[in-house]
């Protein structure tokens, strides 16, 4: 257990996130790892889970009939995937498969949500360090949408 | 054979008159890209600085500034153009043997000199990769006179990627990092996703002794700049290289200004500190 919580008070997703919350969440977490290739999880299935990645990479793919399976985003150490923990419905909307071996922390969605719900600050805190990441997954996207090198130098 | 110096000084005294240099080989790098290997018929060393420009002309056609994507220490003179119109569609059809305009080199290039014992941070965009080229060769040819150099390459899917093989050689050697995203890829691609800031956000560097050569599409190179600038990096050693309509090449006919500046004249690399108030502005 002191193990995990220093692993996650030190992933920059929760870097500098209150003690007492790091030993919430905590209770919440445990440690994954995934081989290359494999899926971590599917489209459609239940979103029960979040992933603060520590080592390796993973893919988010969408497929298309005919087009087979696309990369939108590939994410690596320091980052997190796995946001549909927060919104109901709580599903995944995209699949995502490790790329090559990789050590993450799962933190158990519904276990989090109770937390922060209990909690108002916990949740208002976890709640500040996703929407940076939303937003700029946002932002990114939109400049992927422009399609920018195409037709330009 | 005409002296370096001659030929050069004829470019200077009659910069609006076209060099003759034929075709030696023509390579298909992407989807609708091309490069040219270039010979003075005159048999003149092309001397250039990395980051300059050539004014092309595909006779009987018309003219388009291409920057020169070749070794400045080494080798012929050397073209990437990618077909957008006729002009450039003209040049990239031109087969071995075809005679070429050039008038050049124009323009002042990448900051070589600034760059001198700091930290490189080369960031390039699609075909933007064409202009860094020279500046490359520079760093990893005297790669004692630098830091730590980094070369973040961004492409529109797998089969875009610019000097393909060079890029795979780069990546390879100890003495500089290299990082390619794509925006779209198959489950096949096992580099990463993601526009090119991405990738600055996930760097390592020391920003105070850290200068960044930019070249892509503009909007590409506000938002790599910005997150430059997010690391820390200084908008005064943030440069990029602008494109814009060019006529003359020489500062006469204004075709290219940009508020009060001449991209062919002053530039085309310039700082950030210097372009954003004109980057911002929507129409000019
Ligand atoms: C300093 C400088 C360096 C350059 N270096 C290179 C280089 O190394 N390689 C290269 O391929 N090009 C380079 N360019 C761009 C090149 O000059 C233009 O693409 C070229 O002038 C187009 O001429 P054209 O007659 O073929 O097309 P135009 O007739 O001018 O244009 C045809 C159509 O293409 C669009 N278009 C024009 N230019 C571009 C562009 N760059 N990207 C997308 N659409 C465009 C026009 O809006 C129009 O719709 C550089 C430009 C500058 C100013
Ligand atoms: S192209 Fe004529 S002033 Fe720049």
């Amino acid at each position: 257990m002191e193990n995990l919580e220093r692993i996650l008070s030190e992933h920059p997703f929760f870097a500098g996130l209150d003690e007492s919350f790091v030993k919430l969440a905590c209770g919440c977490a445990k440690n994954v790892r995934m081989e290359a290739g494999q899926f971590v999880f599917h489209e459609g299935e239940a979103a029960d889970q979040f992933y603060l990645i520590r080592e390796g990479r993973v893919a988010l793919q969408i497929s298309a009939p005919g087009r087979g399976a696309s990369t939108f985003l590939t994410l690596g150490r320091g980052e997190v995937f796995g946001v549909n923990w927060l919104v109901p419905p709580y599903r995944w909307v995209y699949d995502a498969k490790a790329l090559e071996l990789t050590r993450a922390i799962a933190m158990d969605a519904t276990c989090l949500r109770n937390k922060c719900e209990a909690d108002h600050d916990l949740g208002y805190d976890i709640m500040k360090r996703l929407m940076p990441v939303l937003i700029e997954r946002l932002h990114t996207t939109r400049l992927q949408f422009l399609d920018l090198y195409g037709s330009h130098v | 054979m005409v002296p370096m110096s001659e030929a050069a000084d004829f470019q200077r005294a009659q910069p609006m008159v076209p060099r003759i240099a034929h075709v030696r080989r023509r390579r298909h790098d992407a989807p609708d890209v091309w490069t040219l290997e270039l010979e003075l018929t005159d048999g003149a060393h092309f001397d250039y600085a990395p980051g300059q420009f050539n004014m092309l002309t595909a006779f009987g056609v018309g003219e388009a500034a291409i920057s020169v994507s070749g070794d400045p220490a080494a080798g012929p003179l050397i073209h990437t153009i990618r077909a957008v119109g006729p002009v450039s569609r003209a040049l990239t059809q031109l087969g071995p043997g075809e005679p070429i305009g050039v008038r050049g080199p124009f323009g002042a290039g990448w900051p070589m000199a600034q760059a001198e014992g700091r930290d490189v941070v080369v960031v390039a965009g699609g075909l933007g990769l064409a202009p860094l080229r020279p500046a490359l060769y520079r760093l990893l040819g005297e790669r004692a006179r630098y830091g730590k150099v980094t070369l973040l390459f961004g492409a529109r899917r797998p089969e875009d990627i610019l000097f393909r093989h060079e890029v795979e050689s780069w990546r390879a050697r100890f003495d500089i990092d290299v990082d390619v995203t794509v925006d779209h890829a198959g489950s096949d691609w096992r580099g990463h996703v993601g526009v090119v800031t991405t990738l600055i956000s996930r760097l390592e560097i020391e920003p105070a002794k850290s200068i960044a050569m930019v070249c892509g599409p503009e909007v590409m190179m506000r938002f790599v700049a910005l997150a430059l600038m997010d690391k820390g990096i200084g908008e005064g050693a943030i440069y990029l290289s602008m494109e814009r309509n060019m006529k003359c090449a020489i500062g006469h006919c204004g075709h290219c200004q940009l508020g009060p500046t001449f991209i062919c004249r002053d530039g085309p690399v310039f700082t950030f500190a210097r372009l954003r108030p004109l980057l911002t502005v929507k129409e000019l």
